[in-house]
């Protein structure tokens, strides 16, 4: 991978939230909260199990309505009160369960939701025919080579089935696309798949926000790291400002980590 | 399939893995295979032991008839199963119709079209009932329409009495209807001008009079091909169909994508409960009265035809032309045992018989067509 400077710090951010606070009654699930991600730049999002990343991307998503703090989409306050609503404003998420169901195929699944119709009337019914075609179309252009866009998605790898929801955000127009953990389940060759796969579509111009907790995944594609720990940031980096044993030890959140690795004769 | 055949597609799909896609892979992906097999295989049967009468237009419509009744109700259970619910209140369903139908054109004397019109909208209001209390309780479907299973077995046998004055029949059907309009389309034979023509013709079989043997298709019948046409429609080809797939598939995963999923659920229970009132409409009008035990037991037939129709228990796979072959044989089974000299009393066993076996070859299809680990 060459790119090693964001494309377009200088322009307005296509989601940014400043100091966003989320209270769960008396748990602060996040105490401020800011960063933003700019067209073409993929931002990971690192931090270990109860640093908030769950609350932060549905509160961005729109299941979440944040306490306290600014939510600026295109430079815009905005507040969404449904996952719809941000959708809209194209912000996808692609969820850990996917959102994918094993027994349909993969064109109704690519469409579901937003099935293409053709007819009058009462009489609409869903133009299969254009499904198919572009279902295939997409996927061969992502390099998976589908076989029959009407066979089950269950046929397919865990790394497909990622790609074919990445896929579907973006032939619907996302402009940011959330990716909750896309990498945590899957084997080597799966990873790489995706992680290309995000790659790609951050040149073409998205802006993606890329959740894990695996930092090589996260050095892999990342242009830029925010780490949260205990629901703040603890600071964003660029990735030529970071090498990835430090954003190891920043994420782990301190030294026990490093001590642990020496002990065990490899890194963690 | 012959090597031109190959190169003329070859254009289309550059993919050398595309061969793999057999004919046979498509065929089995089919949920309805099971129940095309079946009927075969049953029809197979009969021809040899059956007497040869069963396969007379007369022995056809004989077996059609009971299995069109069924199967009306097996297509909206289809849908419905398909949907991710069951409705086990569709038998107690058609009682309870059968009642509002007999009450609002004997005991209030309305015309028929206003009875029918009633009935069906009655219906499809104890229908979304059904679905508001499965989906804001988020309770099983299974428990919630068992109760309702018994609450509208017990309102049937209540209300007839009301309506009657103590009995548990209601008579006067037939005198109350008329000779209204409506009854070309849910009484009697269709076509019975044809099949005159035909007999006259020589092309069927006739009394010594002249008239035919089967003076037309009963209208269940084509009730039964019409909506198994238009389920099938609507469930391959149009978006709600789609809806109907990921709400029975994953609910949850059908929501974030924006499927409405409780309006799709709730229009589906108030589908099954329309064709039950259907079904009641139809066979109350045939017998000229309706009794408590009507449809008595019909929602196990109907739910053991979607099975055999290829509807997988946890939802999200099936087929309403499935269900339509499944009711078929049926209808086949229950009729064609009078023309053999098998007992009648074996039919049970074949109910449960059959019910087994479509379940285990649905799981064994499922696997293979979807390649689940």
């Amino acid at each position: 991978m060459t790119e090693t400077q964001t494309t377009s710090e200088t322009g307005t951010p296509l989601i940014e939230v400043r100091d966003i606070v989320k209270h769960f009654g008396s748990v602060i699930a996040l105490g401020g909260v800011s960063m933003k991600v700019h067209s073409g730049e993929v931002l990971c999002l690192l931090g270990d199990n109860g640093a908030g990343k769950s609350t932060l991307i549905k509160t961005l998503s729109g299941v979440h309505a944040p306490t306290g703090g600014t939510f600026l989409v295109d430079g815009q306050p905005v507040s969404f009160s449904s996952p719809r609503e941000a959708l809209d404003a194209g912000i996808a998420t692609v969820y850990q369960d996917l959102a994918m169901i094993p027994l349909m195929s993969i064109t109704r699944n690519f469409f579901m939701g937003r099935e293409p119709l053709k007819g009058v009337g009462p009489f609409k019914y869903m133009d299969m025919a254009h499904a198919d075609r572009v279902t295939r179309d997409e996927m061969h252009r992502i390099g998976i080579d589908v076989r029959d866009p009407q066979q089950a998605v269950g046929t397919l790898s865990g790394g497909e089935r990622q790609c074919v929801a990445i896929a579907r955000a973006v032939y619907f127009g996302a402009k940011v696309l959330i990716l909750d953990e896309p990498t945590s389940a899957l084997g080597v060759a799966q990873t790489s798949m995706v992680l290309k796969y995000i790659n790609q579509v951050r040149a073409k111009g998205l802006g993606v926000i890329f959740i894990t907790h695996n930092v090589r995944h996260a050095y892999a594609v990342g242009n830029r790291f925010t780490v949260l720990n205990r629901g703040k940031t603890l600071g964003t980096h660029t990735k030529d400002e970071i090498t990835i044993d430090e954003l190891q030890n920043l994420m782990a959140g301190g030294k026990e980590l490093q001590d642990l690795g020496a002990e065990l004769g490899g890194t963690i | 399939m012959s090597d031109g055949n190959l190169a003329a597609s070859a254009p289309d799909a550059p993919d050398e893995r595309l061969i793999r896609t057999t004919a046979m892979t498509r065929l089995l992906r089919r949920p309805e295979l099971g129940a095309l097999a079946g009927l075969v295989l049953v029809t197979c049967f009969f021809l040899i032991v059956a007497n040869p009468a069963m396969f007379t237009l007369a022995g056809i419509m004989n077996f059609m008839a009971p299995a069109a009744q069924l199967g009306i109700l097996a297509i909206g259970a289809a849908l419905l199963m398909v949907g991710g619910e069951f409705d086990l209140s569709v038998g107690s369903m058609v009682a309870f119709a059968g009642l509002a139908f007999g009450t609002v054109l004997v005991t209030w004397d309305m015309p028929l079209v206003v009875a029918i019109a009633a009935t069906l909208a009655f219906a499809a209001g104890i229908g979304a009932l059904n679905g508001q209390i499965v989906l804001r309780t988020g309770l099983p479907s299974f428990i919630v329409t068992l109760a309702f299973l018994f609450i509208l077995r017990g309102l049937t046998l209540v209300g007839l009495k009301w309506a009657t004055g103590g009995a548990t029949q209601l008579r006067g059907v037939k005198e109350a209807a008329g000779d209204s309009l409506m009854l070309t389309f849910f009484s009697g034979d269709a076509f019975e001008g044809l099949f005159a023509w035909f007999a006259a013709n020589g092309w069927i079989d006739t009394f010594k009079n002249g008239t035919p043997k089967v003076t037309g298709v009963p209208v269940e019948i084509l009730w039964f091909v019409g909506i198994a046409l238009f389920a099938t429609w609507v469930l391959l080809r149009t978006k709600f169909g789609n809806w109907i797939f990921a709400a029975g598939g994953d609910a949850n995963a059908a929501r974030n994508s924006g499927v409405p999923v409780r309006r799709v659920k709730t229009i589906l229970f108030m589908g099954t409960a329309v064709c039950a009132a259907l079904v009641a409409i139809l066979t109350v009008l045939d017998a000229g009265s309706t009794d408590a035990r009507r449809g008595f037991q019909k929602e196990f037939e109907a739910i053991i035809a979607a099975v055999i129709g290829g509807c997988l228990l946890t939802g999200g796979y099936g087929s309403a032309i499935g269900a339509f072959f499944g009711a078929i044989i049926f209808g086949m089974v229950l009729i064609g045992l009078t023309y053999t000299s098998i007992d009648q009393d074996w039919y049970l066993v074949f109910l449960g018989g059959m019910l087994l076996l479509a379940v285990l070859f649905n799981n064994f299809i499922r696997k293979r067509a979807t390649g689940e680990r």
